[in-house]
C-alpha cells in the first residue's frame, strides 16, 4: 500500500506516526519554500512571511495526527493549515473551527480510496493547467494569493461580478474535468 | 446520523472559507461542518484547489537559518489541545461555552436561552425549547442562521432536525414550533438584534440581550 502514496504523504505519515525529523526536514525543504511564495503574494512583509511559514511548519509537526491520506493529500492539508493561519491574522478573534476528525485509530488504510484520491489531486493539477489563462488566474488570486474579490476588481479594473464569475466557470470547468476521470 | 437535509447556503460557505464571516455566523458554520460531511467535504475540495496551486508554485528562497529555527521549535510542548465537543454540543460550541454545560436564563413558558456572544457584528444564543412550544415570533432585520442541535422544530420553511440549518433572511415572520420528544435545542446567530414581538418590548431588548 506504501505505492500508493506519494513521497510527501509517506514522510508527513512518518511524522505522524514516528515523529520522524529527517521526513519533517523533507517536507519543509518543500513545502516551506513554496508557502513563502504564496504569503508574499497575499502581500505580506518578508520577514512576516517567514515567520508565519514557521508557525504553520510547526502546526503541521503538531497536528500531525489529524492528518488522513483518505480525505486530503499532503499539499491539500498543508494548504488548510495556512488558509486557517491566514485567516485568524486578518480577524479579530479567531474563525471558529469545526470538531477535529477523529484520529486514525486503526492503521489499515484504504488503499484504493487513497489511490483515488491521489489520482484526482493529479488530475486536478493537469486540469488547472488547462484552465482559459483568465479563469486559471482568478483562481489563483482566489485560492492562492487570498486576495479578496474586491481587491481583484480594484487591481484589475474588472468588475465584481466577472470576477466571481470568472472563479466560478473555472470551478466548474475543473468539476468538469475531474467527473470525466471519475470512475 | 440521521440525513441532514438543510445545509449551510453556498454563499456563506465561501465567506465562511474566506475567513470574512462575523463571529456568530461562523460558529454556526463550524457546527453544522462538524456534523455535515457533505459541507465538509466541500469545504476540503476547495484546499485540494489551493494545495494543488501550492504544489505547482515555484517557492520563494528562505532566509538561511529558517531550517534550523524550525528543527529547534520542534521540542516545544505543543499548544493546548482545542476543546472537544460534547454530549449535543460539537465542539466549536462548547468552545463557545468555555468547555462548560449552558448555563440557562429562564425566558417562560419553559423556554431558556444563553447568549454566548454578542457584539455589534451580531448575536449567537443557544435556545431549548419544549416539545410542542412555539418560539415567540420575532421579525428579524438581516440574516438568521439557526442550526439544530437536540430535538426538532418546524414552520412554514419546513422541518429541521439535528444538523439542519434554517437560513432566514429579511422580514421573513415564521413561527417556529418545537416538535414532540426531547426539547428542542438550536444556536442561533442574527446581524441584527431580535425583535420579539409578543414578549418583551422594544426598548427593553437591549437589556434582555435578545
Ligand atoms: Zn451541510
Amino acid at each position: 500500500m506504501k505505492n500508493e502514496l506519494s513521497d510527501l504523504a509517506r514522510d508527513l505519515i512518518a511524522v505522524r506516526d514516528a515523529r520522524d525529523r529527517a521526513a519533517f526536514g523533507r517536507l519543509f525543504d518543500h513545502f516551506a519554500p513554496r508557502l513563502k511564495a504564496m504569503l508574499l503574494r497575499g502581500g505580506l512583509r518578508d520577514g512576516s512571511a517567514e515567520d508565519v511559514v514557521q508557525d504553520v511548519m510547526l502546526a503541521v509537526w503538531h497536528k500531525a495526527a489529524q492528518f488522513d491520506p483518505h480525505r486530503a493529500d499532503a499539499a491539500a492539508w498543508i494548504y488548510g493549515i495556512a488558509r486557517n493561519r491566514r485567516i485568524d491574522m486578518a480577524r479579530r478573534r479567531p474563525l471558529a473551527q469545526p470538531e477535529e476528525m477523529p484520529e486514525i485509530e486503526s492503521l489499515e488504510p484504504d488503499a484504493a480510496q487513497i489511490l483515488a484520491l491521489q489520482q484526482e489531486a493529479a488530475q486536478l493539477g493537469a486540469a488547472l493547467s488547462r484552465l482559459a489563462p483568465e479563469q486559471a488566474d482568478a483562481l489563483r488570486a482566489a485560492y492562492f494569493d487570498d486576495i479578496p474579490h474586491s481587491r481583484i476588481s480594484e487591481m484589475t479594473g474588472l468588475p465584481l461580478g466577472t470576477i466571481k464569475s470568472r472563479i466560478r466557470l473555472g470551478l466548474d470547468r475543473l468539476r468538469h474535468e475531474l467527473r470525466k476521470i471519475a470512475p | 446520523m440521521t440525513e441532514i437535509s438543510h445545509h449551510i447556503p453556498e454563499d456563506i460557505l465561501d465567506t465562511y472559507r474566506a475567513g470574512t464571516l462575523p463571529h456568530a455566523f461562523g460558529v454556526v458554520v463550524a457546527a453544522h461542518l462538524s456534523l455535515c460531511d457533505e459541507c465538509r467535504a466541500r469545504q476540503e475540495a476547495g484546499d485540494m484547489i489551493g494545495g494543488a496551486l501550492l504544489s505547482r508554485a515555484e517557492g520563494a528562497a528562505l532566509r538561511p537559518d529558517a531550517r534550523d529555527r524550525i528543527m529547534a521549535a520542534l521540542d516545544a510542548p505543543p499548544p493546548p489541545p482545542p476543546i472537544r465537543g460534547s454530549g449535543v454540543f460539537p465542539a466549536p460550541v462548547m468552545a463557545e461555552l468555555g468547555g462548560r454545560p449552558p448555563r440557562w436564563r429562564m425566558l417562560g413558558g419553559g423556554i431558556r436561552q444563553q447568549i454566548l456572544s454578542a457584539d455589534r457584528e451580531g448575536s449567537l444564543r443557544l435556545l431549548y425549547i419544549p416539545p410542542g412550544k412555539a418560539v415567540p415570533e420575532h421579525g428579524h432585520r438581516g440574516l438568521e442562521l439557526t442550526l439544530v442541535l437536540q430535538g426538532s422544530f418546524s414552520d412554514s420553511e419546513g422541518a429541521f432536525h439535528r444538523g439542519d440549518v434554517e437560513t432566514a433572511h429579511d422580514a421573513i415572520d415564521h413561527q417556529p414550533v418545537a416538535g414532540p420528544g426531547a426539547p428542542c435545542i438550536c444556536l442561533a446567530a442574527t446581524d441584527a438584534p431580535l425583535r420579539f414581538n409578543a414578549l418583551v418590548p422594544r426598548l427593553l431588548q437591549p437589556i434582555f440581550r435578545i
